[in-house]
């Protein structure tokens, strides 16, 4: 006897749970039950759980009877056909979906030549171990699993064709690559998911070998003639959204050319690319601080306007600008509403990205890396035949990574490239690498895959071989157009005077207490103060009760707000959030007072 | 000769003139040995810190420096034989906080010669056993309590105590001595202990019963586990658990060079001096063991800040940092409303001496090129001018 669970409620007992379980599994595949049941029998603790419920995690396998899969040659000669699909191969019980509990009480073999009778079922490939990511790796069982992990990571934020109709699309912060290839080195799940509509990388050639050291720590070296000709080229979107917001009293933003006199007006030079409405007009070269959307508010406060109700105008200026280190070329305008009935404006800008130094390239393989130097065609290395790499890849990023697939891929890519062909790198099912060897060799060049290069500056010939073949490259999403950031003097903030943080606010790049640590270990006192004088304040202190005084430019006298004029004040210097901090002592009612003495 | 260096001796360490007493090859001519002997001056001077050299907080970076390679880097010898010691950064933690009770409290006892010489490490076992400690619970089967007169019976194990060479009488010795108020009664195998007060309760009972269990009977309180280990031709013995004061005590025990890991230990028995020594051994044992490399100099700065009050104190904000005279040094630490608060209710005064307040007011702070000053001070002119 044994408890049945429905979806973990307790539903009754069966006197018979092995008929039971195996009842219900015959009727699932007949059809007569839903296919999306699993059942498991837990012998051990006398229960059978039947299982329907949504979110848990299923994969097909092939039905194995007395230890012969019922997956036949004709199922197969059907499918290639098209008479038959997936669906109908689940629906007449030949492949059924378990769940990670019912697996428990199953016995699955990886191969056919492995079923034994008492086998339930067999593996349909060993591919499907992999995600769709992961199997999109060529030649992935030469690898070390982290860095397949890696490798399919790189290829989520890889820069490609997102979507055929993206030019009426308004999407935030998308790229999309120029000129994006299909791969030459592909595996099955590229031709299932239909890769070639919507790839994300270029067939390029990568040597092996350091240029100068400008490859070190996973750096790459890019051909400047290669970028030319559109490697790496990618557009960046993004939209500038504006809305006329309705207020309380039936007050409305306005899209418009802000008037000179409402609150907050920039200059002219700003708006100069507004047209009549308000809006910037297509194609306009657009840089930091220029009018995308013009656009002004209600005053913020009612009471304000009564106070000055002479002018005719208190208005807010609240246009969309281009914030700090943004440029490009206003690409699409639409105008809509939103759900609530207010006028919607989007303004896509667009911004050609070249490859430059500094941005994030990878190969399939977890090889990612950044380009550290841009060179001549004419500097670049070149082979016998006056073939010229794209892309110089360090050697020393390979041994310690153990990424065979991408030295594989290296040659499996030089051999589809000179023979006009696609090369099959499903993991597990790959052509083999002996196969392509020989090709290789017999296409004249050495099967391993190197040649004899010549250094492009001089002329000579390098002493190594070196190691030269065809592979896909993408542009990750990570560009230095959108990270560059310096400072010299820019924003503070309001509360405490100090640098404003993060590159959205133009802030500073704070300099912690650990590096203060070593101004001090270093004795450079004078140094220290100077770098902390970015909130530097001078300030009048009485000197009687030692509390922050009042001065009084104008007028030319200081008096503190406690001992009145008769007294002493001077000038001291603190910074500002020292002063802040004494402030909020007062506020706590503790009374810090100042003490001066003569500095010299 | 002589002349020469004792010329020097107020100049140099007495250790760096012995050396050089004692090293000096015959017959050195005197231009020569002053020649020497200005070479090591000039040396000595070189070696010594300058005026205004922030030690303190080179000392920090250069212990915390490798501290952060310490962290992932902890070995745990798990399955050996040796006992279990906290190694790493959780023992350098424990050691600058400066803690009653240690993770792993641990002894090592050198004894004297007879015992420390012994060919089989099976005698010593012998009196290893000695020292470890033996609780009642230890020898002992069952504890009862008759609810009829709330009497309580132990009952013994024979052969247990026959192996840790206990007899009955020393047994009741140990309990009468550490038990008072009550009656207790030898039945052979057991003894039965009855309350001499009249208004005993049940919870009264159930107390001295749990009491009872943890009574020394033999050995050193504290001591819970003892291994005897060959170490360098000698025998020691390596305890888990500490009692310093009452292991030097014992006879076969050589009290020069027995040691405990627990620091407060050898402050309470030894002095302050020793627990300073012994704080520069700890960390520099760890440290050692981690395979890196930290000059002695600074643990010893560490050590001694932690030990010049007379007392020993861990660098936490309840010990040294309290010690810190300035209200805005103490503040910028830990706790700092409790530091404000306080400094306000007395109207504590902040001279700005150190390095935290004159970072926070934006000062130089009195350190390398910010600690020289004017001593001279301009005569004041005279007539209307200030």
């Amino acid at each position: 006897m044994a408890e049945v669970y429905l979806n973990s409620k307790f539903a009754g007992t069966v006197d018979n749970p092995i008929e039971f379980v195996q009842n219900i599994r015959e009727e699932r595949r007949k059809g007569s039950v839903s296919e999306n049941l699993n059942v498991t029998y837990k012998d051990k603790i006398g229960q059978v759980h039947i299982e329907s419920s949504k979110g848990r995690a299923r994969r097909p396998l092939i039905i194995v009877k007395d230890g012969v899969p019922l997956l036949t040659e004709r199922h197969i000669k059907q499918l290639e056909k098209n008479e038959i699909s997936w669906t109908d191969l689940v629906r007449q019980g030949i492949i059924e979906y378990l769940d990670a509990a019912e697996e428990e009480n199953a016995l699955v073999a990886f191969f056919e030549n492995e079923l034994t009778p008492e086998h339930t079922h067999l593996e349909i490939t060993p591919l499907a171990m992999l995600g769709y990511c992961t199997s999109l790796v060529p030649y992935g069982n030469f690898n070390q699993s982290t860095r397949l992990n890696a490798g399919s990571k790189n290829q989520k934020q890889a820069l490609g064709f997102y979507a055929s109709n993206f030019a009426v699309r308004m999407d935030m912060d998308v790229n999309l690559l120029h000129h994006p290839e299909k791969p030459i080195v592909n595996t099955i799940i590229h031709d299932i998911s239909d890769y070639d509509k919507h790839p994300a990388g270029q067939n390029i050639i990568v040597a092996i070998m350091s240029y100068k050291g400008y490859n070190m720590e996973d750096a790459i070296i890019l051909n400047r003639g290669s970028i030319e000709r559109g490697l790496g080229r990618s557009t960046y979107y993004r939209p500038s959204i504006a809305e006329e917001l309705r207020y309380a009293g039936g007050l409305i933003d306005q899209v418009c050319v802000p008037d000179k006199d409402v609150k907050g007006y920039k200059t002219e030079k700003d708006y100069r690319f507004l047209e009549d409405d308000g809006i910037i007009y297509p194609e306009a070269k657009v840089k930091e601080g220029d009018v995308v959307i013009g656009k002004t508010s209600p005053p913020r406060f009612l009471s304000s306007m009564e106070e000055y109700s002479l002018a005719s105008s208190t208005r807010r200026e609240s246009s969309i600008n281009l914030k700090h280190g943004e440029e490009g070329v206003i690409d699409f305008v639409l105008l809509t509403e939103n759900e609530e009935g207010n006028k919607l404006i989007q303004v896509r800008i667009r911004d050609e990205r070249v490859p430059e130094i500094g941005d994030k390239f990878t190969s399939r393989h977890g090889q990612k890396g950044i380009v550290g130097l841009i060179v001549n065609q004419s500097d670049m290395p070149f082979s016998a035949a006056g073939i010229v790499p794209d892309l110089i890849f360090s050697p020393h990023g390979v041994p310690s990574r153990m990424t065979i697939s991408h030295l594989i891929e290296m040659v499996a890519g030089k051999v589809g490239a000179l023979a006009g062909r696609y090369v099959n790198g499903t993991t597990f099912d790959a052509e083999p690498e002996e196969r392509l060897r020989k090709e290789l060799l017999s296409l004249g060049f050495r099967e391993n895959g190197v040649e004899t290069m010549y250094n492009g500056q001089t002329g000579e010939q390098y002493q190594a071989k070196i190691f030269i073949g065809n592979m896909y490259y993408l542009k990750l999403k990570h560009m230095v157009a959108n990270k560059i950031h310096s400072r010299a003097r820019g924003p503070i903030q309001l509360l405490t005077r100090q640098p404003t943080e993060g590159r959205a606010k133009e802030g500073g790049l704070r300099l912690g207490e650990m590096e203060k640590d070593t101004f001090v270990a270093h004795g450079a006192s004078l140094l220290l103060k100077e770098r902390f004088d970015s909130d530097r304040t001078v300030v009048p202190v009485c000197e009687s009760c030692g509390i922050i005084a009042i001065k009084d430019n104008y007028k030319n006298r200081s008096y503190c707000p406690i001992c009145g004029e008769n007294t002493e004040v001077n000038d001291i210097e603190i910074s500002y959030a020292f002063k802040l901090m004494l402030d909020e002592f007062k506020s706590l009612g503790i009374y810090p007072k100042l003490q001066l003495e003569s500095k010299y | 000769m002589a002349d020469i260096i004792s010329e020097y001796e107020d100049r140099l360490t007495s250790k760096i003139v012995d050396e050089i007493r004692n090293n000096l090859p015959k017959g050195v001519s005197d231009t020569k040995l002053k020649k020497i002997m200005e070479a090591v001056y000039g040396e000595y001077k070189t070696a010594k810190v300058h005026p205004g050299e922030s030690v303190g907080l080179i000392s920090a970076e250069s212990i915390g420096e490798p501290g952060t390679q310490m962290t992932l880097n902890t070995f745990h010898f798990a399955g050996v034989a040796e006992m279990n010691v906290t190694l790493g950064l959780p023992r350098i933690i424990e050691i600058l906080d400066g803690r009653k009770a240690l993770e792993n409290p641990m002894m090592e006892i050198y004894l004297k010669k007879p015992h420390a010489t012994g060919k089989k490490i099976e005698e010593l076992r012998q009196l290893a056993l000695q020292i470890k400690e033996t609780k009642l619970k230890d020898i002992s089967t069952e504890f009862t309590i008759s609810i009829a007169d709330f009497t309580i019976e132990v009952k013994f194990d024979r052969e247990k105590m026959k192996e840790l060479e206990l007899t009955m009488g020393k047994v009741l010795d140990a309990i009468t001595k550490q038990l008072k108020g009550y009656n207790i009664r030898d039945n052979k195998d057991s003894l039965t202990l009855k309350s001499r007060s009249k208004e005993e309760t049940f919870n009264d009972a159930y107390k001295t019963k749990e009491k009872i269990k943890e009574i020394n009977v033999k050995g050193v309180k504290g001591i819970s586990q003892v291994l005897p280990v060959k170490r360098e031709e000698e025998f020691i013995i390596i305890t888990a658990g500490s009692n310093l004061a009452d292991v030097l005590q014992l006879e076969e025990v050589d009290a020069y060079r027995t040691t405990t890991n627990n620091i407060f230990e050898i402050e309470q028995v030894l002095g302050i001096e020793a627990a300073r020594q012994a704080i520069i051994n700890e960390i520099f044992k760890v440290i050692e063991s981690q395979g890196l490399n930290v000059d002695v100099r600074h643990i010893m700065l560490v050590a001694d800040t932690m030990c010049v009050s007379g007392t020993l104190k861990g660098i936490t904000r309840y010990g040294v940092v309290s010690e810190k005279s300035s209200v805005l040094a103490r503040a910028s630490f830990e706790t700092p409303i409790k530091h404000i608060i306080n400094a306000a209710l007395v109207g504590e005064v902040d001279n700005l001496n150190s390095v935290i307040e004159n970072v926070m007011v934006n000062q130089p702070v009195p350190i390398g090129t910010g600690l020289p000053s004017l001593t001279v001070k301009a005569p004041e002119k005279k007539g209307k001018e200030k």
